[in-house]
């Protein structure tokens, strides 16, 4: 629940608006956190604290692009292709790290780590090809560097797994 | 001349608190609480400053609007940077965060409001908690909160974190997203200044504007002024990107032309010829490479007057090699998607745009429908309750008004009417060229 895993946050949330609807949008971001994605009781939970109905948090929650309604890759790699980009290869790129990683467009590899999106403009025009990886932004990309990050987050994914043998 | 806004790139360090006040940080504050609200706007409506966002109004004015009325009223920070091509906000807000955190209070002063919520996009994510640490730095120095700078004027500041929608950045899509609904346009009148946010006086600016003031309160109008042109004053931050040397973002006074601009950063990529420019990235029209546009100041007026908008002052540079239909496709899939869907001539205006320029792109369209697509942008002009409805027809009209005969190319010559068998065969054999 995450009025109990959240209690703090809920509450700092809620003291920065004078409408309790206002807090529908961060409200979101934590049962994102909390669910992997905002799930129907996510959803349920954030209509409760903010006395609307659940219909009106998941219209919200469909409307913006960092919501999301199904659960993701653990790395969430979404990759500006816009006009700017564009003009310096972004399309190339993204075209090649599906490719690199085997999966279609939005798709998640089978080992459930990386799941491959393109997104509208992020505001790093000037250092593209780029992406942002779970809110992070990685920039001044090209394959070489990809494919050697690519390595490192399947390392440290591995190393947070828990032994082998289970 | 030192940067006014970027000073990152002169003083290392100095979006921090404990820098910032090393440099004259909140003197500018300091100043404006020692006059009358009312003088502060007539400083800032004198300096002329217009506003950075996009739609260059003049920013004293818009706080002129805000009646002096008992109870709460707002100041809300445009950090929903998220127009194709502009990436200044975000260097002011990383770099500069505390010049922005003083330019906002000396406008909450200025039309005395209780609160300032700051949008910033959602992917500005870490940004949005740097801004929350230097808030607390502020408050922490008597600069937030109660009795601000030891005068009877109180005031907060909240940061919103957006979730991923250009529409957002329109102010009263603005709004309504800080109020818990969908982030859609409201119909205008009443304007926030009168009843904005929670339905209260409300004034919008932009991170950029905001960032001009405390240097104008410190060092006067007539100062200001003397920097840029008479109509343009100030400097203003370009961002350069594209097929560009050297991209990223350039303070200059406004009123520089655009070929000083591309000679700044390094001339156009690989030597390259140019080929046309997009002054303000996807939403103002695409003007040809050519001598005339090169040697235009870069002033609100003297782009307006090429046909075009200087805006956000986001110039995306296209050489030689850039193929315009695949350019004004990319630029009408960002606006079909961007698309509140509130209303129909831009909901569906947009996806037929889209739809037909993927006909065309894709060698799958005829002769008419580059016609449809220009009837179909100038049916859609002044239709909607907010300018994306507008910016969405710029990409094809100011493609098709300069290089029509690249759209021509790309579908079959027109031929009396023709069954369809023939005409996929002749999709086929065009596909092919």
């Amino acid at each position: 629940m995450l009025k109990e895993a959240y209690a703090e946050q809920i509450a700092k949330i809620f003291a920065k608006y004078p409408d309790k609807r206002s807090a529908i949008m961060p409200l979101l971001y934590l049962a994102q956190e909390h669910y992997g994605y905002v799930s129907p009781e996510g959803i349920n939970e954030v209509a409760e604290l903010c006395e609307v109905d659940p219909t009106q948090v998941k219209s919200i929650a469909g409307f913006y692009t960092m919501y999301r309604e199904t659960p993701k890759g653990k790395y969430w790699l979404q990759v500006c292709t816009d006009l700017p980009c564009a003009l310096v290869g972004a399309e190339q790129f993204y075209h090649d790290l599906l490719e690199y990683l085997g999966i279609q467009e939005g798709g998640t590899t089978p080992d459930g780590l990386f799941t491959v999106e393109h997104v509208m403009c992020l505001a790093a025009c000037d250092r593209a090809p780029m992406l942002q990886c779970n809110f992070r932004y990685v920039e001044n990309l090209d394959m070489e560097k990809m494919k050697a990050l690519i390595e490192q987050w399947r390392a440290e994914a591995k190393a947070e797994m828990p032994a082998s043998g289970d | 001349m030192p940067n006014i806004l970027l000073r990152d790139q002169d003083i290392p360090n100095i979006g921090t608190y404990e820098v910032y006040v090393q440099h004259g940080g909140y003197e500018g504050l300091r100043k404006a609480l020692s006059m009358s609200p009312k003088e502060v706007i007539a400083v800032v409506k004198d300096s002329n400053l217009r506003g950075r966002g996009g739609a260059g109004f003049p920013t004293g004015v818009k706080w002129s609007f805000v009646p002096d009325v008992e109870g709460p009223k707002y100041v809300v920070v445009n950090a929903d940077e998220s127009e194709p091509g502009t990436f200044k906000d975000r260097q002011i807000l990383e770099k500069n965060t505390q010049q922005l955190i003083e330019g906002a209070l000396i406008c909450a002063y200025a039309i005395q409001a209780t609160a300032i919520h700051i949008y910033v996009r959602g992917e500005f994510w870490d940004i949005g908690f740097q801004l929350e640490r230097e808030i607390e730095k502020a408050r922490a120095g008597g600069w937030v909160g109660q009795n601000i700078g030891g005068s009877n004027w109180s005031c907060e500041i909240y940061v919103h974190w957006g979730a991923g929608a250009y529409i957002c950045g329109e102010e009263s899509a603005m709004l309504n997203s800080i109020e818990g609904k969908l982030g859609q346009p409201r119909v205008r009148p009443p304007f926030p200044a009168v009843s904005g946010l929670y339905g209260r006086p409300t004034v919008i600016n932009n991170v950029e504007t905001l960032a001009n003031v405390p240097p104008i309160i410190v060092n006067g109008a007539a100062w200001y002024k003397s920097i840029g042109t008479e109509k343009s004053p100030g400097p203003k931050i370009f961002c350069v990107s594209g097929h560009i040397a050297k991209p990223g973002n350039y303070e200059l006074p406004l009123g520089k032309t655009f070929r000083e601009l591309i000679e700044i950063a390094g001339g156009v990529r690989g030597g390259k010829k140019l080929k046309a420019i997009l002054p303000s990235g996807a939403s103002g029209p695409l003007l040809p490479g050519t001598d005339k546009v090169l040697d235009t100041p870069m002033t609100y007026e003297d782009v307006a007057a090429l046909g075009s908008t200087l805006g956000s002052a986001s110039v995306i540079i296209l050489d030689e090699d850039t193929d315009m239909v695949w350019a004004a496709y990319k630029m009408i899939k960002f606006f079909r998607h961007e698309s509140c869907g509130k209303c129909t001539p831009c909901r569906e205006g947009t996806y037929w745009l889209e739809q037909r320029l993927s006909a065309i792109y894709h060698r799958k369209a005829t002769r008419a429908d580059v016609e449809l697509i220009e009837s179909v942008a100038k049916q859609m002009q002044g239709k909607s309750l907010c300018a994306l409805g507008d910016f969405a027809t710029s990409p094809v009209l100011s493609a098709l008004k300069y290089w029509r005969d690249e759209f021509y190319a790309y579908v079959e010559p027109a031929k009396p009417a023709v069954k369809a068998p023939a005409r996929k065969a002749a999709a086929l054999a065009a596909a092919g060229d």
